[in-house]
């Protein structure tokens, strides 16, 4: 069996995003990266997989140089083998473009099992992994809250609005994780160190044969400036509470 | 040429997105037609009063992401669609991109405005949780991911109202649904609600929730927590709002003992009413309120519900 996770490499969730607003861009310089924190939910899943039954594990990510940093965080996790998709034009809003590379590139390794976060958290699209199957043909899960395989078939439940389902389908798949699926086991120093020697197998996007209309951002702006706040007074909690009422109501109108 | 929308249900309702769209097609000045799937007459009169021109209802097709997205790809191309309007939804992120891809067209999710004509549309997107917003030009066909709760409801629109019953094969379908367990049938989703209540490490513990839970019955709100409530083990991660949890964009949002990290601002930040709850002064929650109680919620959001069951003549 061949397992592909797909990681993507996002500034940290402590970046302050407005100072970094250049233009149609944002300024990369003093930026911290991390795996998006749902694909290591997905690394894991692939890698307890692997546990059950033998598996080949692949993490692949598309990007600039740097998210080879994100490759090797996912050796330290314990991945057999990295990928990175080299694209010094790629934009994180851009997922017509990255479903069609990546699945160019999936196409060629042919994993019986693709997994990624449900969600990344700087574009926050959510539709790449649907998208990945609906160019390969095959099933798509999204939000899987438990994972089981067997022979060649597996078994899903998700998280749906206000609830779970099962879902079951044949290999091959592509399943999105959520917080639930598991617990990451986080890399072990030995791990970091050893990570850092593996071979990072490199693919120039430029070498797919793509031609893929792309979108044009015209601008990145910092969120509107929310109007000054007012505290409300009164001698008692009681009082600021029928006064925070006769507001929301009244001057609000949201009550 | 047309606006194409997805209507979605919930518990034999029409959704409040699924009106959302079609209001929002509306704007792009062309015939708007949304699908219906499963949904009944009353469903589309809603519809047509909220904006549509024409329903296309679909019956008796059991959900999975393939079939859908084949079915609403097959009334896209039937009808020479331009832009596809999609809810930002659980299932609409199952479907969308899979119609995208089908149809050969671009794809923006989670917009929050819409601008334009049939030929190009301009969105706003909220990125990094909405730590900043980007603007994005697109020449069409176009599918666009909606978030609920951001497009103004057209109340009663006087248009055509072409209701058009159909039968569409939504081909083989590989991933079946054996199973649906509703955990909190009923309950407002958090990504939808128009108002939340939301606790963090303020509330002391899990026993502490029929407090904020008693409110948001009264307001038909849903719950929400920050990170250090879900982390604590307080409340399962389903309701946890910010960056590493739901975005959510509700009419008001009342925080309850929540100190306002970065990531918890930024899934919550584009609430247009912030109400905050909360003994610190200076917690950073009060930079973002609309309106601040700096006293302990414990009071407070008691006495809040029992004002507005006056106010409501709830007894």
């Amino acid at each position: 069996m061949k397992i592909a996770v797909l990681i993507k490499q996002v500034p940290d969730t402590e970046t302050q995003i407005s100072a970094k607003i250049s233009g149609n861009k944002i300024n990369e310089s003093g930026i911290k990266w991390i795996v998006s924190p749902f694909d290591e939910h997905a690394l894991e899943e692939a890698l307890r997989i692997r546990e059950k039954h033998k598996a080949e594990v692949v993490a692949i990510s598309l990007g600039p140089d740097r998210v080879q940093e994100a490759i090797r965080t996912a050796y330290a996790f314990g991945v057999d083998k990295g990928l990175h998709i080299r694209d010094t034009s790629y934009n994180t809003l851009d997922i017509f473009y990255t479903a069609n590379v990546l699945a160019a590139v999936l196409k060629k390794e042919n994993p019986d099992v693709i997994l990624t976060g449900h969600i990344a958290i700087d574009s926050q699209s959510s539709m790449v992994p649907a998208m990945i199957a609906q160019i390969l043909g095959i099933p798509n899960i999204n939000n899987a809250i438990k994972v089981e395989i067997q022979n060649s078939k597996v078994k899903v439940t998700r998280e749906i609005e206000g609830g779970i389902a099962d879902v079951e389908t044949e290999l091959p798949v592509v399943i999105t994780a959520t917080k639930k699926l598991n617990e990451p086991k986080y890399p072990t120093l030995k791990g970091i160190l050893a990570a850092k020697k593996k071979n990072i197998e490199v693919i120039e996007v430029d070498t797919l044969g793509l031609n893929i209309p792309r979108i044009q951002i015209i601008s990145i702006e910092p969120p509107p400036p929310r109007p000054p706040g007012r505290i409300i007074d009164g001698e008692t909690p009681e009082a600021k509470a029928k006064e925070l009422v006769r507001l929301l109501r009244e001057e609000a109108k949201v009550i | 040429m047309s606006v194409i929308t997805i209507a979605e249900l919930k518990n034999g309702s029409l959704k409040k997105i699924s009106k959302e769209l079609v209001s929002a097609g509306r704007k792009l000045q062309d015939q708007v037609t949304a699908i219906l799937i499963n949904g009944t007459e009353q469903h589309s009169q809603e519809l047509f009063q909220a904006g549509a021109d024409n329903v296309v209802k679909i019956d008796g097709k059991e959900y999975s992401a393939e079939a859908w997205a084949n079915i609403i790809t097959a009334v896209a191309k039937e009808k020479s669609a331009k832009v596809i309007l999609i809810p930002h939804s659980i299932l609409g992120k199952d479907y969308a991109g899979r119609v995208a891809i089908q149809l050969g067209a671009n794809i923006i999710a989670d917009v929050v405005e819409i601008k334009g004509n049939i030929e190009s549309i301009q969105v706003k997107k909220p990125i990094y949780s909405g730590k900043a917003f980007a603007n994005i030009q697109v020449p069409t066909p176009i599918v666009v991911t909606i978030r609920p709760n951001t497009q103004e409801l057209i109340e009663n629109y006087q248009g055509p109202k072409n209701l058009e019953v159909k039968v569409i094969d939504e081909g083989n379908v590989k991933a079946k649904l054996t199973n649906i367990q509703q955990v909190e049938a009923g309950k407002i989703q958090l990504t939808e609600a128009s108002i939340i209540v939301s606790g963090g490490r303020g509330i002391k513990g899990p026993e502490n929730w029929p407090v904020l839970q008693a409110l948001a019955d009264v307001l038909g709100a849903a719950l929400g927590a920050s990170r250090a409530a879900v982390d604590a083990g307080w409340i399962d991660h389903s309701h946890q709002v910010g960056q590493t949890g739901k975005t959510v964009s509700p009419n008001l949002y009342i925080a309850c003992g929540i100190s306002g990290a970065i990531q918890h601002l930024a899934g919550m930040g584009s609430s247009k009413i912030i109400v905050a709850i909360n003994k610190d002064p200076d917690a950073n929650i009060f930079k973002v309120a609309t309106y601040g109680v700096v006293d302990d919620l414990f009071k407070v959001v008691p006495a809040m519900t029992e004002e507005i069951k006056k106010l409501y003549g709830i007894s």
